[in-house]
């Protein structure tokens, strides 16, 4: 330290960063000391190391791997976990950060290679519960029903999901002894039947929300919408589609 | 059986009949509270005279509360708890969920072997309930696990039941959850006082049988 305080600012940054060369090997952590910039965040941190990539011992290492896109919190590829918490590290400030930074994967998903993870279970996810709107065919439709205004600005609020994973990282219930899809794409179910014309396939959602690994993996530990960095209203999705599934689940027996 | 149909089956059951059956066995105990050995004598008395006894047990109990303590193990040996990440109280309660079903699961092969099995082996009448009870109950071990137990199952049941209303879509919103959770909590303050009082009870001396009897206890405890 006395010799790092003899540099420019002085003041240091220190990462420990949890890293795995591949899908198949054993993790293992790195520690980095980097100068404090002002305005500095998890990403510009890992793209510093990535323009010189030696570690506290002096080693020259291989740069560690990260995934980025957007920067500005609205495309998800960047989320890892944080001193604990997953998140999004292009809005990880080190000024709101406690010190040493613990950087790790989130481990939810399969590690491809050090803080990059395979979502591609959030997009199969989305598949399965048909989130999206049919309007495809072979001669126009003409237009929908029209979406009250007050119910758009509601239903925008559960659109700004980014499929980034982080909800899933949070839930104790989403691990590899189950087989739960998650509190997102169960949100993104309410999200489609709300809508006037993707309401008329609400049943298939709700059905898809009643297969193995559905709406009753839920847990309600909660943590996934203190999780959601778009404070999207998880739990009270999952709670309307409890009642929509149960509902449903009724009308079936009772043949109507 | 489809994983929705058999989760919501152990949600159900839960409640009813299980939910019910603990309201009515705290009752039960708490008659010793308020009318004193006789009164749990009587209160045993009329449990007894209900009529095809052993198929209420086994339909409204046994059957029920296997099927919810096997699946219930299951689901709680699935869990990845997270508490250190989240110490929400939400995430607490989760975990306490789980805690309090193994703790339930353990005790409930202990508890009834030693009151109904040895009911049905002849080993004690209906009558010599109340004496058992204070021949396990005064031994300072066997109290504080029953107290352990009575507590954790109050729990497991007063949580559950805010659970169960948001399984099945009964309290939606926050408001209406946080509402509920309130209600609930103080369902387990509630739950748990009256039979932790049960338990002081049968350890006064009124619940004393003949002393042979409590020997007999002993070995078994
Ligand atoms: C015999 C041992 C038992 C075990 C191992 C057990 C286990 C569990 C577990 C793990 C859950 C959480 C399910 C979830 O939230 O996903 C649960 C829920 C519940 N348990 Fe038990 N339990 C047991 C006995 C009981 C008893 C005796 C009662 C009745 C008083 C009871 C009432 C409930 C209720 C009401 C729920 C909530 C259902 C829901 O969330 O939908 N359990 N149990
Ligand atoms: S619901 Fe929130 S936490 Fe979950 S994937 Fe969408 S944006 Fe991320
Ligand atoms: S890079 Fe898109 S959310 Fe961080």
């Amino acid at each position: 330290m006395a010799m790092a305080e003899t540099k420019a600012t002085g003041k240091k940054v220190k990462f420990i960063i949890t890293r795995q060369d591949g899908p198949e090997t054993k993790p293992y952590t790195e520690e980095f000391e980097l100068d404090y910039r002002p305005g500095m965040n998890v990403i510009s941190s890992l793209m510093e190391i990535q323009r010189n990539p030696v570690n506290t011992k002096g080693e020259h290492i291989t740069p560690v791997c990260w995934e980025s896109n957007c920067l500005e919190e609205v495309c998800g590829a960047c989320s890892m976990v944080i001193n604990g918490k997953p998140r999004q590290a292009c809005a990880a400030l080190i000024d709101n950060l406690e010190q040493p930074v613990r950087i790790e994967p989130m481990r939810t998903f399969p590690v491809v290679r050090d803080l990059v993870i395979d979502r591609s279970r959030m997009f199969n996810a989305l598949k399965r519960v048909k989130a999206w709107i049919p309007i495809d065919g072979t001669y126009d439709l003409g237009p929908g029903p029209r979406m009250a205004e007050k119910k758009r600005q509601w239903a925008y609020e559960l659109s700004k999901c980014m499929t980034c994973g982080v909800c899933l990282e949070a839930c104790p219930n989403v691990n590899e002894k189950t087989d739960f899809i998650g509190p997102a794409p169960i949100s993104q179910v309410r999200l489609f039947n709300a809508h006037p014309t993707g309401e008329m396939n609400a049943e298939e959602r709700l059905e898809a929300l009643m297969e193995d690994g559905g709406i009753e993996g839920c847990g309600n530990s909660q943590n996934c919408v203190r999780a959601c960095p778009k404070g999207i209203p998880l739990t009270t999705s999952i709670a309307e589609m409890n009642k929509a599934t149960t509902k449903h689940m009724f009308k079936r027996w009772l043949g109507m | 059986m489809k994983g929705f149909y058999s989760r919501k089956l152990h949600s159900l059951l839960g409640i009813i009949p299980l939910g019910l059956f603990i309201l009515e066995h705290m009752l039960t105990n708490f008659s010793a509270v308020e009318g004193g050995s006789q009164g749990f004598k009587d209160s045993v008395a009329f449990l007894n005279s209900l009529p095809l006894l052993l198929v209420l047990e086994i339909v409204g109990i046994y059957l029920p509360l296997l099927y919810h303590g096997v699946y219930g193990m299951y689901i709680a040996f699935q869990a990845k708890p997270n508490n250190g990440s989240y110490a929400t109280e939400r995430n607490l309660r989760y975990l306490l969920q789980r805690i309090t079903g193994v703790i339930v699961f353990v005790f409930v092969f202990w508890h009834v072997y030693e009151t109904r099995i040895q009911l049905a082996l002849g080993k004690v009448t209906h009558d010599e309930m109340g004496s058992v009870m204070h021949g396990i109950l005064t031994q300072p071990i066997f109290f504080i696990l029953y107290a352990i137990a009575v507590v954790s199952a109050s729990f497991h049941f007063a949580n559950g039941l805010w659970s169960f209303l948001v399984s099945w879509g009964i309290t939606v919103g926050p408001r209406s959850q946080r509402v509920s959770s309130y209600v609930c909590m103080t369902l387990f303050v509630i739950v748990s006082v009256m039979f932790v009082w049960s338990l002081f009870t049968f350890r006064t001396e009124e619940f004393a049988g003949a002393t042979a009897l409590l020997q007999n206890i002993r070995m078994i405890g």
